[in-house]
């Protein structure tokens, strides 16, 4: 009797070892995601654009995921870009990755958004990330709660998860960083219409985007 | 005896194997670890929470219910009692129903298989056998023919 006892005892204790190890090993930002890759490589790839591709003016958004001001941007301003601007056919809207180094988990949330655009939900989850920003703030590691924004975003989990483990799109992410710092981006959102970078003072409005792109508009058509 | 131990042992496994879902389901940890994605689909479809609850919580209740009354039925007072066998049949049996019903809607409805929802199913089938089993042969025979007589209490 006393025998079955400790044979109970030893498998309770395997078992919950075996649990608590498999909950402990399953969590975690894969690192691959998180840091800086040791290499870069040009895939060719130039960022995710939203609009029409006859669209006389290129908005470059070059953005981190992780920055109250690009998701105070993404909430406020964006719809009604879409609606004025994009949806209209006036402009091309693409986004560019810009990490900054202070943010831990901005590279990772970037890779989020890369591995749901390898899916084709980019801007479903570049809506997710910024709709839901508590997690930049909070500090705590968001893989968990960024699966379940990819489940919402429509992302099919399985590759979801092997996309983020093997840190694939890493390199991209860091090539476009580097692109920002040849272009002489200083921070997050930093704007180029047609190539040009814009200088606001203070954080564009939807109106001013307009202004600019209604400015861009009327220039090519005065040069014909 | 032999039966109602084997009945604790399995109980304790299935216990673990939902406690696993169900903390996994609770957010802790990360992806679920299955080998395939059917785990993921399965957690991710409407049928995983049963009531407001999620189903693999009904599980660790069951098989918690399961191992307390075999430990019970354990004890040496209580190894005569075939009531205790019967009580381990019933709940095993409740058991076997509800997983019977979840294992057809990850074949026909979810059309996907969780391997640690076959490891659940297993478990709580080799309970339901064993327990029958339990039933069949009495934990201590208590044969009066085989009892020693009655002392006499004279003097």
């Amino acid at each position: 009797m006393n025998r079955f006892y400790v044979v109970l005892a030893c498998l309770a204790v395997v078992l919950a070892v075996g649990t608590f190890t498999m909950l402990k090993s399953g969590g975690g930002a894969p690192a691959a995601a998180t840091g800086a890759p040791p290499t870069v490589v040009d895939d060719g790839f130039r960022g995710y654009s939203l609009g029409s591709g006859d669209a006389p003016v290129e908005i470059t958004e070059y953005l981190d995921f992780e920055c109250p001001v690009c998701a105070s941007f993404a909430i406020i301003q964006m719809p009604t870009i879409k609606e004025q601007l994009i949806n209209t056919g006036k402009a091309r809207w693409r986004y560019r990755d810009f990490p900054l180094p202070n943010h831990r988990y901005s590279r990772f949330a970037a890779h989020a958004a890369q591995c749901a655009g390898a899916q084709g939900r980019f801007f479903e989850m570049h809506d997710q990330l910024f709709y839901n920003h508590q997690w930049a703030q909070t500090g705590k590691d968001p893989s968990r709660l960024f699966r379940d924004l990819a489940r919402a975003a429509g992302v099919e989990l399985t590759a979801y998860d092997q996309c983020m483990k093997d840190g694939r799109y890493a390199q991209r992410i860091e090539f476009s960083r580097q692109e920002g710092d040849q272009v002489l981006v200083d921070g997050t959102p930093t704007f180029f219409a047609n190539g040009k970078q814009l200088k606001f003072r203070r954080l564009p409005t939807s109106d001013d985007f307009k202004a600019v792109v209604d400015s861009i508009i009327a220039s090519s058509r005065a040069r014909r | 005896m032999r039966y109602r131990q084997a009945i604790a042992l399995l109980a304790l496994i299935g216990l673990f194997v939902a406690l696993y879902l169900w903390l996994h389901a609770l957010g802790f940890g990360g992806p679920i670890k299955c080998g395939t994605g059917g785990c993921e689909t399965v957690q991710a479809s409407p049928y995983a929470v049963l009531f407001g609850v999620p189903v693999a919580l009904y599980g660790v209740v069951g098989y918690v219910t399961i191992l307390v009354v075999a430990l019970v039925a354990l004890r040496p007072a209580a190894l005569p009692d075939g009531r205790w066998s019967v009580r381990l049949v019933v709940l095993s049996s409740v058991g076997v129903l509800f997983t019977a019903y979840l294992t057809y809607l990850e074949f026909f409805v979810i059309h996907a298989i969780c391997r640690w929802c076959v490891g659940s199913a297993v478990s709580i089938t080799a309970i339901w056998i064993v327990s029958l089993f339990s039933l069949r042969s009495p934990a201590i025979r208590t044969d009066r023919g085989a009892s020693p007589p009655p002392q006499d209490q004279r003097a």
